[in-house]
């Protein structure tokens, strides 16, 4: 007889998207544990507890928790979605842009310094506006529009004494006048599965920040883009967030890993949590 | 259909109905996040504030 797949899903809140991919694992009958990763701990002489799972599903909010955990889930063996090489080009700016880069996949114009001197020099060199980003976070939080020198010069200062060593990799992007929306794809394995414009008023657009969702026809040019950003990066279950830049067309602003679609799933009619959960399981069929 | 008493301004808040350990509510009377720790009987606690590398 077969055995029943055991899957564990990884998480640090449950939020709709949580509730959903439960339901669906239910829905489908497997064998499933929640795992809270503040709960978790890993005796790294012991993987036998983690190697009980065909695969784990990272959903954490916490960037270093997810990467650590998907790297000893790895380590021990144990296939995740996503990989930890995934999560850690993904959950890092400059890693995103450099492997963008590194395929010749369209991004805005961007650049990075060590120190505020430097990144100064980057700015100028760029013509204002530009956006100062930093390269770990979120939800659209800690993003600065620099409008001229004066602004460069307080928030460098500010990012160089106040925030973490982290803040002081000077992430510097083009501002893109955007046509008040950008454009979220899901992609799942080898398919783009629905795209959806975020409209808001302000210049950051994300949902986390009041941004509006909309459905977006899947063009050629959307899915190749997006197929290709996703590749670019080691593919899986992800977000790649598309600009529309009044030059360059179409370009990939930044691909997410552990993906929030509380207002895609809706807004797409698309089952988006029972694709993320079938897709889980055929990684761990892919394996056999 | 439990109810919970804000640990922050002791307001009844209701629990919808699904609801799951884990899950985050917002107290209806001061707004504050609330995170459910059990459900039977229901108990909350104040949610942990957000930390620099949240996000998806």
């Amino acid at each position: 007889m077969q055995r029943r797949l055991k899957i564990g899903v990884l998480y640090s809140r449950v939020r709709v998207e949580e509730k959903w991919i439960f339901g669906a694992m239910e829905k489908r009958g497997i064998d499933y544990d929640r795992l809270d990763d503040r709960a978790i701990h890993f005796d790294l002489d012991n993987a036998k507890p983690w190697q009980q799972y065909d695969a784990v599903l990272e959903r954490s909010i916490s960037y270093n928790s997810g990467l650590y955990a998907l790297r000893l889930l790895n380590a021990f063996g144990v296939p995740t979605v996503n990989t930890a090489s995934v999560a850690e080009v993904c959950g890092d700016k400059l890693m995103t842009s450099a492997a963008l880069a590194r395929d010749g996949v369209p991004q805005p114009h961007n650049a990075t310094a060590f120190t505020t001197e430097a990144a100064l020099e980057a700015i100028e060199a760029f013509g204002y506006p530009v956006v100062l980003k930093p390269v770990v976070g979120s939800w659209g939080r800690l993003l600065a529009k620099v409008n001229d020198r004066d602004a460069a010069e307080a928030v460098l200062e500010h990012k160089s004494t106040l925030g973490s060593v982290q803040h002081s990799v000077f992430y510097i992007q083009e501002y893109i006048a955007k046509p008040g929306r950008d454009i979220r794809a899901v992609v799942i394995g080898d398919k783009v599965l629905t795209a959806m414009y975020r409209k808001s008023e302000h210049w950051i657009t994300n949902t986390a920040r009041g941004g509006e969702g909309e459905l977006c026809p899947i063009t050629p040019e959307i899915e190749d883009l997006c197929l290709r950003a996703a590749k670019s990066v080691g593919g899986g279950v992800l977000a790649v967030d598309l600009v529309e830049h009044p030059e360059k067309g179409l370009v990939v602003n930044e691909i997410n890993h552990t993906m929030e679609f509380h207002t895609m799933q809706p807004v797409s009619g698309i089952d988006i949590a029972g694709e993320i959960v079938e897709y889980t399981v055929n990684v761990v069929k892919e394996k056999f | 259909m439990s109810t919970i008493v804000c640990p922050e301004c002791e307001a009844q808040v209701e629990l919808a109905a699904g609801t799951e350990v884990g899950e985050i509510l917002v107290c209806s009377d001061c707004g504050v996040d609330l995170e459910v720790t059990a459900l039977e009987p229901a108990t909350v606690q104040l949610a942990p504030m957000e930390q620099e590398d949240w996000g998806e």
